[in-house]
């Protein structure tokens, strides 16, 4: 009867590290950058939305959007000033700017907002909700429920509208797709878009269960990128199953065996994933397209 | 005309500097805070507080009208830097004294230095080591986790509550805690069914405390700081835990409450009294030290002060004390500390002996339910 109470707990989790595993997935596909910001963006969707509330006076609904818009502005900066001006850079060298430009986004909140940690009212209250012998706040449902819409979304913008095929285009070839007449550039801002307002938004939706100070993105971003991992770095359901399994291992893992396991557990995929299946779970292997 | 009046002026100045360098030569007193770094939340407030104190000493004419000064300086919690301003405290300033430094690591760096060159300091951490065993020249004034411990060990035994389940952060504040926990069960005649721990930065306990559920623990306790015990109050709550959950001091501010939200009701947990100084009885010995620190912190920094503050205050009055009884040099002034008795602070009421350079007891802790937002006294 525990069993169900660890299963439903790393759901809610592994929903989250799925969301944000997305995130990680629609960059890397569309400029071949492992953005390791994308916990910042994460952390910046519950802070701003606290300003949003306490500063500017802002109803929830307003305030979380006003804080998804603000992310996004970042990401689009970020994208402008950092990886745009560097034309013919390695990924390893862009990759560096992406933790520095962490390192920048965590240390200016931390000067902002200062270090203390902060709760966002639940959406929809905190009774707890009964499911068999186990129980789950309404925020859950929440985050299910956005979960699933964003998968949805994704699927349909990839796979059925033009803009959405340029960018897969893009992530295959890109000069192919630039000699076809599709602006790389613009597809991959339009990336950093996507990957920055969906960050914020698992930030706002987790914010009022696991509170939110300007440190959280670390280990958040870390664990969405495992599940990105795990999924092959598929913007698809692989990365989405890669968060839900790991979400669920490590509740169990802390269930059943110790906590000090928990970050550990995690950890230990993402290697035995890099070294034994480095295309990811799901995915068969490819042959390199010629 | 106008010369008369310039020579006159000079002169009167002349008298009146001369006048003030033979009357009193200041008292040099030196203080270590972490006032930057990770444990800024410690060092600012208690270097606000000893200088509000020295400043008030001050006003009122110093310590039998010798006026004290106050050397601070911030050692952002780095022990390296910690010895070496202790170094320049003694050699350059010629302290007669030291109060802090914030936390245990500073602290016991800085114990050699003043051990060797024979300068009493007043250590504001909390770590039982700093005066177990005890060193001749360091006292201490935060209060020992152990006490704490103590203190929720004793309203389990008064509920006859023999089985707990213990939930401590993986950090150093969790493990101290932990330690504490498991050592004095045994003397209470209680059985930790449950020992189990949580990172500093893990957003969900539910596993955890789903495994206490499970178990035959008729309590919780939980010991960590901020944000983790607000998770695990909410994570209670959301699993519909019924035993009662038993917080640290760690989280012994308004914050904890906000932070856990309505998860809070009914939690627990033993703090200093500064928390609930109007709730006290007026018999309580520390009242009054508690009030005249409440409100001349507010009066100074318009903000509430807290118990991290009332280390300082008491290292400080405890010196003011030592020094208003004749002592001026730095054996002198060490052998006053020692001979404190019944000293009223905040932090509790303190007796030293040469056996003992942390000075409370127990009765330093009160325990303290939230109820509709605020504390409660637990009788």
């Amino acid at each position: 009867m525990e069993l169900l109470q660890f299963v439903i707990s790393g759901l809610a989790t592994g929903s989250i590290y799925a969301l944000i595993g997305l995130s990680f997935a629609i960059i890397f596909n569309s400029t071949g950058i492992i953005n390791f910001a994308q916990g910042e963006f994460v952390m910046l969707g519950g802070v701003l939305t606290i300003c949003a509330i306490t500063l500017l006076k802002l109803p929830l609904l307003a305030a979380i959007l006003a804080a998804v818009a603000g992310t996004t502005l970042v990401g689009i900066i970020f994208e402008r000033f950092a990886i745009r001006p560097l034309k013919n850079a390695t990924p390893l060298s862009l990759i560096i700017i992406t933790i520095g430009a962490s390192i920048l986004i965590r240390g200016v909140v931390m000067l902002l907002f200062g270090k203390d940690t902060q709760a966002l009212p639940a959406f929809s209250g905190t009774t707890p909700i009964e499911v068999g012998s186990a129980t789950l706040l309404p925020q859950h449902l929440w985050i299910f429920g956005v979960t699933i819409l964003v998968i949805i979304g994704s699927r349909l913008f990839f796979h059925h509208t033009i803009t959405g095929k340029a960018m897969r285009a893009c992530s295959f070839n890109r000069r192919a797709a630039s000699l076809v007449g599709i602006s790389v550039w613009r597809m991959v801002l339009l990336s950093f878009v996507i990957s920055s307002a969906l960050g914020s938004l698992a930030g706002v939706i987790i914010a009022p269960l696991t509170m939110t100070a300007y440190d959280v993105g670390v280990m958040l971003g870390l664990k969405g990128f495992c599940a990105a991992i795990m999924g092959g770095m598929g913007s698809g359901l692989g990365t989405v199953l890669g968060g839900l399994i790991l979400g669920i291992l490590e509740s169990l893992g802390a269930g059943l065996l110790s906590s000090g396991y928990k970050d550990a557990i995690a950890f230990f995929i993402l290697l035995l994933i890099l070294f034994v299946r480095p295309q990811g779970l799901f995915k068969k292997g490819e042959t390199e397209r010629v | 005309m106008r010369k008369l009046l310039s020579t006159c002026l000079v002169g009167f100045s002349l008298i009146l500097a001369a006048s003030q360098a033979f009357a009193a030569a200041p008292i040099k007193i030196g203080a270590l805070f972490a006032v930057t770094g990770p444990a800024s939340f410690l060092g600012e407030p208690e270097r606000n507080t000893a200088v509000m104190v020295v400043d008030e000493i001050n006003r009122a004419g110093g310590i039998h009208g010798q006026k004290i000064e106050l050397i601070t300086y911030d050692t952002g919690g780095d022990a390296t830097k910690a010895v070496q301003l202790a170094n320049k405290l003694i050699k350059n300033d010629h302290v007669v004294a030291i109060i802090g430094p914030s936390t245990t690591g500073d602290t016991m760096a800085v114990i050699p230095v003043v051990e060797k060159a024979q300068i009493p300091m007043i250590s504001c951490a909390a770590g039982i080591k700093i005066t177990d065993p005890v060193k001749k020249w360091v006292f201490k004034t935060a209060q020992n986790d152990s006490l704490a411990v103590a203190r929720i060990f004793e309203e389990l035994r008064k509920e006859r509550k023999t089985k707990v389940a213990i939930l401590t952060v993986s950090d150093s504040f969790g493990a101290s805690g932990r330690e504490q926990l498991k050592a004095q069960a045994r003397r209470y005649g209680i059985d930790i069914v449950v020992d189990d721990t949580y990172g500093p930065k893990d957003t969900d306990m539910t596993a955890q405390l789903t495994k206490i559920r499970g178990s035959h623990a008729q309590a919780v306790i939980c010991w960590g700081t901020n944000p983790g015990p607000a998770v695990v109050a909410r994570n209670a709550k959301q699993l519909g835990l019924t035993i009662p959950v038993y917080m640290s001091h760690g989280v012994s501010s308004k914050k904890f409450i906000e932070l856990a939200g309505d998860a809070a009701e009914g939690i627990r947990l033993p703090t200093g009294k500064v928390l609930v100084a109007d709730l006290l009885p007026k018999s309580d010995k520390q009242k009054a030290s508690l009030q005249a620190f409440i409100r001349d912190y507010k009066k100074h920094y318009r903000t509430e002060g807290d118990h991290f503050g009332g280390h300082a205050w008491d290292a400080m009055m405890l010196l003011k004390e030592a020094i208003s009884r004749g002592a001026t040099t730095p054996a002198a002034i060490r052998g006053q500390i020692e001979a404190t008795r019944g000293f009223a602070g905040i932090g509790g009421v303190f007796t030293y002996s040469a056996k003992d350079h942390a000075g409370l007891n127990k009765d330093a802790f009160v325990l303290v339910e939230v109820r509709k937002k605020g504390w409660t006294l637990v009788k």
